[in-house]
């Protein structure tokens, strides 16, 4: 294979560095008006009166819009259907958008939104999911505030317990994540002649803001198109929220008859977009003494929010990977998204996984420590292998690579060595060292959840000197998609990896594939260029092989590589060829489709095939922590990762390195502070992000078990790097410093009372 | 290196301010600019204004050094600044440092590395690295990692970035 598995050079990464990359705040258009938000300051308010009056003083106010104005349905068609795109009677969360003003300038519109008087009466709230879940609280959604319910039972739960000799049990909670993309959400909107709207931005999912605007707006799908543009990062973050962002500015836009730009800053982007969900799980194992687990029971509570967003699916793939990567006879996993009067949570990277990972991972190292194994052996022994069969049930036949994983990092990391020197290192004072390691799986793509939107589409189209254009229905969001998407097709042609351009997404080129979430792109996108790429080769090939035969070498068998087609006598390249595929008048552009193998989920056992296939990830990470301050450093983590066929090393190690750093952000240093429905540290002063001195040593591991219905052997990668390494550094400090932290974001304050109390029970 | 405050404050008083607006000269990557502007610009708006839009807003309180330009050779953060204060004084910016035929070193080691995902940060990420390699072209990696420490990236883990501003030393030499 010529261009796959190579580390070619980002095909976006010379605009970059220039400063030429454009992203959607460094457009300006003539007569472009801008927007900004009226936002409700109360958790929760009935609505009385929107004022515009100040607001009308403001020079250059344009106009105000509420939910009167919404011309079609002012209710967000994502999942529940019960996010109204402007607050009508009732606001739900502090933060949520009331009223919108255009004016001349972003300056005037942001005194107009500030002189926009709202007339509201406080409610009573609920921002505490499992008192939302008591039945005397105040309503947020349906009769009981539950947005989801799953639950996943296999074999007979009570049984296992009875077979196992050693049992763990625990509670574990964690708080909050922000994205905390660089660039915060915006959107151009242009109104066209024929009444619809174009919409320009910073999203991941094209195709959610197409349905969002289309129905507020009460216009047919074929008067909206959405284009992104460079977008600044996503993580989850501009999922579902752009819809939101652009459907305001397409409201503003139509009603005003102008352009629009929206742009959010941080502070309003910090609270009222969505965020990593809040969780409570509850856990039990039991094993057997020889360390084979027997059951596994889960009771597991995201605190979604104000609305459902996204929840019921990030609970479902919380849920369907709660008990671990790990072969377990009983199971039984039951779960729900509590409403609360809080900005809804969301999609973020994991989505759901990071969260019954922290717990899952914590209580397999108290079991093993319980029946005396090395934790890592304890995962050894029950991880899932070939032929074993998921919590729900599913058979992996194929393409698993949990066992290699934990070996490989096991062997990288010198883990034995190291676990058995660690408790006895003292050269740091009151500082200790500590190794913890932790395993996850990740279901790639959408699985049972979403299979109706699994599909994806593209269209290859080779130009007359040789460079082909490839449009695609998921994004470049940073994560290297048009780099991978470019050496797929590339391949698949034998066309020189510098001629391919892949276009800006744009959902009136290619028909709806989904969204870019996941780590879909390369396994969706990827495998519909190829469809499209199979009768251009033909073509291609067919036509190469005629032309060598006239440069008389017509009985070698001919062979393509790096954009050449050649025989022992004669060559050719592809610009010659493709040029001599217009000169015989053949087609040279394809439209590709790809959907997704058929998955299942009962609802009423939770058992089925889940998804397509999964990706594997074990982490060892090792910590040091200064007993005296509850400072804790990770100094390094290695990384193993099955992510099938890998595509481009380079860019993967980026995702892994990536996906690291925000899950020891996770672990030690993100916390959002909300105190009865408010956010307290919206800004990132207050916010802590991890910088280029927080990082730590890496080793990453890549990790090949082909999947044969993925492009090459591809699966997916991006998520599975932020799965693993929180637990993994809370299972270091537990063994550097005996304590079992149980909730996280470990802040040092907790950490050193832990560790206090730790060292006072030992004595 | 810091740069002397001696005869700064003069500067910004000599501007004049005329209507509510003030005209101050300054000069943006070797070219001098005069810029009429509010009392209460700040730099980043102003630089983005006049078109110089690699500069990047990412949070407006000086945390995320998306907007980090040059100022007299020293990293700054552009949203804290006001328009004022580059009276007299000289600014770079991305666009100031290399051409698509001849990057600056920096640009190119940033792609050779694959230092780059969504590229927001990346502008002042190069910035703050050539205000590095500017004093100390041979930096340790703890010195690049201070150096790198004042702009968040949230797609790298910051490796690449590292090595990307370790390979521009090497073949700055």
């Amino acid at each position: 294979m010529g261009w796959i598995g190579k580390s070619v050079k980002r095909s976006d990464a010379k605009s970059k560095v220039m400063g030429a990359a454009l992203y959607i705040d460094d457009y300006g258009y003539e007569g472009m008006l801008h927007a900004a938000t009226v936002r409700s300051p109360y958790p929760r308010a009935r609505i009385k009166k929107i004022d515009f009056s100040q607001a009308q003083k403001v020079p250059g106010f344009v106009r105000g819009i509420t939910a009167k104005d919404v011309p079609g349905k002012n209710l967000w068609p994502l999942v529940m259907h019960d996010y109204p795109f402007l607050a009508e009677r009732e606001a739900k969360f502090a933060g949520e958008a009331v009223a919108l003003v255009a004016a001349e300038s972003l300056q005037a519109a942001r005194d107009a939104a500030a002189a926009t008087r709202l007339l509201l009466e406080e409610l009573p709230c609920v921002t505490d999911p499992l008192q939302a879940l008591k039945k005397s609280a105040p309503r947020v959604y349906g009769r009981d505030n539950v947005f989801a319910r799953y639950v996943v039972k296999k074999g007979d739960v009570a049984k296992g317990f009875e077979e196992a000799d050693a049992v763990a049990e625990g509670i574990f909670t964690t708080g909050y994540q922000m994205q905390a993309y660089l660039e915060t959400q915006g959107m151009i909107a242009f109104p066209e002649s024929h009444g619809g709207v174009t919409l320009y931005g910073s999203m991941q999912c094209p195709y959610y803001v197409h349905d969002a605007v289309a129905a507020a707006l009460g216009i047919a799908y074929n008067k909206v198109r959405v284009v992104q543009r460079s977008t600044g990062g996503g993580f989850g973050g501009k999922e579902d929220m752009p819809a939101l962002v652009g459907t305001h500015a397409a409201l503003a836009a139509v009603l005003t008859g102008r352009p629009v730009k929206l742009i959010y800053d941080r502070r309003e982007d910090f609270i009222s977009m969505s965020r990593r969900h809040p969780s409570w799980t509850q856990l039990r194992y039991g094993a057997k003494r020889d360390g084979a687990l027997t059951a596994c029971q889960a009771k597991f509570i995201l605190d979604a929010g104000a609305y459902a967003t996204l929840s019921p699916i990030v609970l479902w793939r919380g849920t369907v990977h709660a008990a671990g990567p790990y072969r377990i006879p009983h199971v039984l996993i039951e779960s729900c998204a509590a409403a609360t009067h809080k900005a809804p949570c969301g999609a973020f990277r994991g989505f759901g996984q990071p969260q019954s990972a922290f717990a899952h991972e914590s209580l397999i190292d108290e079991l093993a420590l319980k029946l005396d194994m090395d934790p890592l052996d304890f995962r050894l022994k029950n991880a899932l292998r070939v032929g074993d069969e998921t919590a729900t049930g599913q058979k992996l036949g194929e393409s698993c690579g949990m066992v290699d994983a934990l070996e490989e990092v096991r062997d990288a990391s010198d883990w034995k060595k190291k676990r058995a020197d660690y408790p006895a290192w003292k050269s740091g004072g009151a500082r200790r060292r500590g190794i913890g390691v932790a395993a996850n799986y990740y279901g790639v793509s959408l699985g049972a959840r979403g299979r109706y939107l699994d599909r994806a589409a593209a269209q290859v189209q080779i130009q007359p000197d040789g460079t082909v254009m490839v449009a695609i229905g998921n994004t470049e969001i940073g994560q290297g998609a048009r780099t991978v998407i470019s050496q797929i097709a590339a391949e698949s042609l034998n066309a020189p990896y510098e001629h391919i351009q892949v276009l800006e997404t744009d959902t009136s080129r290619v028909p709806d594939s989904g969204p870019t979430v996941a780590s879909r792109t390369t396994l969706m996108s990827g495998n519909a260029v190829l469809n499209a790429c199979e009768p251009l080769r033909r073509r291609i090939f067919e036509t190469a092989q005629e032309m060598l035969k006239k440069k008389g070498g017509a009985e070698t068998p001919m062979s393509a590589s790096d954009g050449k087609f050649s025989v022992a006598a004669a060559e050719v390249g592809f610009a010659e060829v493709a040029r001599e595929c217009y000169l015989r008048k053949l087609k040279m552009a394809e439209q590709g489709w790809y959907s997704a193998p058929p998955t299942s989920f009962d609802t009423e056992t939770g058992q089925g095939d889940a998804y397509v296939t999964y990706a594997y990830s074990a982490n060892v990470a090792e910590v040091e922590v200064d007993a005296e301050t509850g400072e804790t450093k990770v100094t390094k983590v290695t990384s193993a990762h099955d992510i099938g066929k890998v595509i481009n090393p380079n860019a993967a190690e980026g995702q892994i390195e990536g996906g690291i750093v925000q899950a020891l952000g996770y672990a030690f240093i993100e916390e959002i502070i909300e105190r009865e429905g408010q956010v307290v540290n919206p800004n990132f002063t207050d916010y802590i992000l991890p910088a280029s001195a927080d990082a730590p040593e890496f080793k990453t591991i890549l990790l090949e078990h082909p999947y044969p219905a993925g492009p090459y052997g591809a699966k997916g990668l991006a998520e599975s790097p932020i799965i693993g390494p929180a637990p993994a550094a809370l299972n270091a400090l537990r063994h550097a410093c005996g304590v079992r932290l149980s909730h996280i974001p470990a802040m040092p304050e907790a950490i050193w009372k832990a560790v206090k109390h730790g060292d006072q029970k030992k004595q | 290196m810091k740069p002397s405050n001696k005869g700064r404050k003069s500067a910004v008083a000599a501007i004049k301010v005329q209507d509510g607006w003030m005209t101050v000269e300054t000069t943006v990557n070797g070219a001098r600019q005069s810029w009429k502007i509010r009392p209460d610009d700040f730099l980043l708006d102003a630089l983005r204004r006049e078109g110089f839009k690699g500069a990047k807003k990412g949070c407006e309180t000086g945390d995320c050094g998306s907007c980090a330009v040059l100022l007299d050779g020293k990293a700054v953060a552009s949203c804290l600044l006001l328009a004022a204060q580059s009276q007299d004084r000289e600014i770079t910016t991305i666009e100031g440092l290399g051409t698509p035929s001849e990057p600056h070193p920096l640009q190119e080691a940033f792609v050779d590395t694959g230092g780059i995902q969504c590229g927001f940060c990346i502008p002042g990420m190069i910035l703050s690295a050539k205000a590095l390699l500017d004093r100390t072209p041979s930096p340790t990696e703890a010195e690049i990692r201070r150096a790198l420490d004042g702009v968040l990236c949230r797609c790298t883990g910051y490796v690449k970035q590292v090595q990307a501003v370790k390979l521009a030393a090497e073949r700055k030499k």
